[in-house]
């Protein structure tokens, strides 16, 4: 069958030299070859793009079955769901500019800051699996840890004398929870820039020396320019994984701290909005959201592969 | 830069300290629960609970189910894809993205919407838990798949295989999984990991899990879920570890982006 021969025999210099317009015959109607990867994208179409469609169908869906807007007007102007979205956008900002820095920062001091070797591979190590550990176990380790009877609490009650939870102090709020958010966000920034930074070449920092630069003029306009998508990226990657982050939280704070996923999972164990649709959109916006979080990470992405030989 | 390593030392120490701090606290407070000397007793206790035994086996289960279904999903897909059909990869890496675009809990809720009610009802059986473990596992598994195929020419292996006269049962097992071992054991052990400790699915879903377990001991008592959490971290320790042992001097060591939890 020639369609089984002809992607075989060009196959190589196409992968190589990318799409050649060589003499290929004319678009065939049907390549068998697809049915191949149907299992894949069936699977995907009923488990990933069927539920989301509902989302969005009944996200216009009032009380009575009608078709209306309401919904959505309603993320906007119901108080009590607009602080939500705003309480996770502002968790979400501070933890991702938070781990960013601080994970650039850490990234920075074991790849070309002269720390030895055996720090470095030690960092990515413990980066991989700190990164891993988030949910309901680490929720436990910060109560643990300045809870009431958390071992830094103690320890500063004795050293100073101060009990950081007298006089209606609580870490179970804002502050808190971003302090245990910051547990995973870092040591992924620290991941993805490791490799970043190795990928500074030498040459670069030598032909700007060459040209009179000092390191700030080689950090201003070679080093940061080049790392710009990369930090971009991986701080919006840190956004888009605090703002979908549901267990941490839920386990942290309960329900004090009114999360967009805490209402939505509030929503799924009983219509606490008594309203289907409100809660189908503000699922929804929480799509949204990530939908342009992961576009804004793709298109940095390939901003940042332009420099990566 | 290299003269005054003395901020490096600065920002890795306190990086030490972030990740130490916490768990050592853990330690700590789990062995705690008899006053004024520190005990085995939050272990003791929790190792008595039937729950727990019934709770880990029940992740157990769902991550060995997860990890089959999703090793039949991805590894033909990503095999297919690399050998015959390129055309096809941004919309494979497209869905893969997916599960970051709809987090866990908004996933969930889809679910319950769609599958609570006829025609196909899924929520009444674990079928809506495994379905949602392996879309949480598909960017993790289909990028170590991937990764171990770009890695090997696999056109190459499977051509040759060919040409002296295998059949695809034998290209695959024979030829191509072996090359693919450490790509497969790096999705399979982050995908136990994953699993092991998930908490959102399990918990709105209402399926018996470790996850949920450890919440709920959490509600009634104090210590016993500390050292409950530091076995839960034991577990993803030693898979992260494992995978970096494995991978150790592989081509294309990976990034592991982690998703929402």
């Amino acid at each position: 069958m020639a369609v089984e021969r002809s992607p075989r025999a060009d196959a190589r210099p196409r992968q190589d030299l990318g799409d050649a317009p060589s003499a290929r015959p004319p678009r065939k109607p049907f390549s068998w070859t697809w049915v191949g990867v149907a299992p894949f994208f069936v699977f995907a179409f009923l488990f990933l793009f069927l539920p989301s469609a509902s989302i969005f169908f009944r996200s216009f869906e009032s009380l009575d079955h009608r078709f209306t807007f309401q919904n959505i007007l309603d993320l906007f102007q119901k108080s009590d769901i607009r602080n939500a979205y705003k309480l996770s956008l502002q968790i979400s900002a501070a933890t991702a500019l938070g781990g960013a820095f601080f994970g650039f920062l850490l990234a920075y001091a074991v790849t070309i800051g002269g720390l030895p070797r055996a720090v470095r591979n030690f960092m990515l190590s413990f980066s991989g699996v700190a990164s891993n550990f988030a949910g309901v176990p680490l929720a436990f380790a910060f109560v643990a840890t300045m809870g009431n009877a958390g071992l830094v609490t103690r320890i500063i009650e004795s050293t100073t004398g101060i009990d950081i939870h007298a006089g209606g102090f609580t870490i179970y709020n804002f502050w808190g929870l971003s302090i245990v958010y910051m547990y995973f966000q870092f040591p992924l920034m620290v991941l993805i820039m490791a490799p970043a930074l190795d990928g500074l070449r030498r040459e670069w920092r030598e032909a700007c020396e060459n040209l009179g630069g000092s390191t700030w003029h080689y950090w201003r306009y070679v080093a940061l320019p080049i790392l710009a998508p990369t930090l971009l990226g991986t701080a919006i990657l840190l956004f888009g994984n605090a703002f979908g982050a549901y267990a941490t939280a839920y386990a942290f704070t309960g329900s004090f701290l009114n999360l967009v996923t805490i209402v939505i999972g509030a929503q799924i164990q009983g219509d606490v909005l008594y309203n289907p649709g409100l809660g189908n959109a503000m699922a929804l916006g929480m799509i949204v959201i990530m939908s342009m979080v992961m576009s804004v990470y793709i298109w940095s992405q390939r901003r940042a592969a332009r420099w990566v030989r | 830069m290299r003269r005054h390593p003395v901020w490096s030392w600065f920002w890795f120490i306190l990086g030490i300290l972030y990740f130490f701090i916490p768990l050592v606290s853990t330690l700590e407070f789990s062995l705690r629960m008899l006053k004024g000397r520190y005990t085995l007793e939050a272990y003791r206790v929790a190792f008595q609970d039937p729950r727990f035994y019934q709770s880990f086996g029940y992740s157990l289960l769902w991550a060995i189910v997860t990890i089959v279904i999703s090793l039949l999903l991805v590894v033909p897909t990503a095999y297919w894809v690399q050998l015959k059909l390129p055309k096809a990869r941004p919309y494979v890496e497209f869905v893969t993205l997916m599960p970051f675009v709809v987090p866990a809990v908004v996933l969930t809720f889809g679910l319950i919407r769609m599958y609570g009610r006829p025609p196909l009802v899924l929520t009444t059986t674990p079928a809506a838990l495994i379905v949602g473990y392996v879309v949480l596992s598909l960017p993790y598994m289909y990028r170590s798949v991937d990764s171990g195929l770009r890695a090997v020419d696999i056109r190459t292996l499977t051509e040759a295989a060919q040409s002296l006269g295998a059949n695809w049962g034998t290209i695959l097992m024979d030829v191509i999984f072996p090359n693919l071992r450490v790509a497969l054991l790096s999705g399979i052990f982050l995908t136990f990991a994953i699993v092991m400790g998930e908490f959102t699915f399990a918990s709105l879903l209402s399926w018996p899990a470790f996850g949920p377990y450890i919440e709920e001991i959490g509600a009634m008592r104090a210590y016993t879920p500390q050292a409950v959490s530091l076995m839960s971290f034991l577990i993803t320790w030693g898979s992260i570890m494992l995978i970096q042992w494995i991978g150790r001097g592989a081509r294309g060591a990976q990034v592991q982006v982690g998703g929402a939890r």
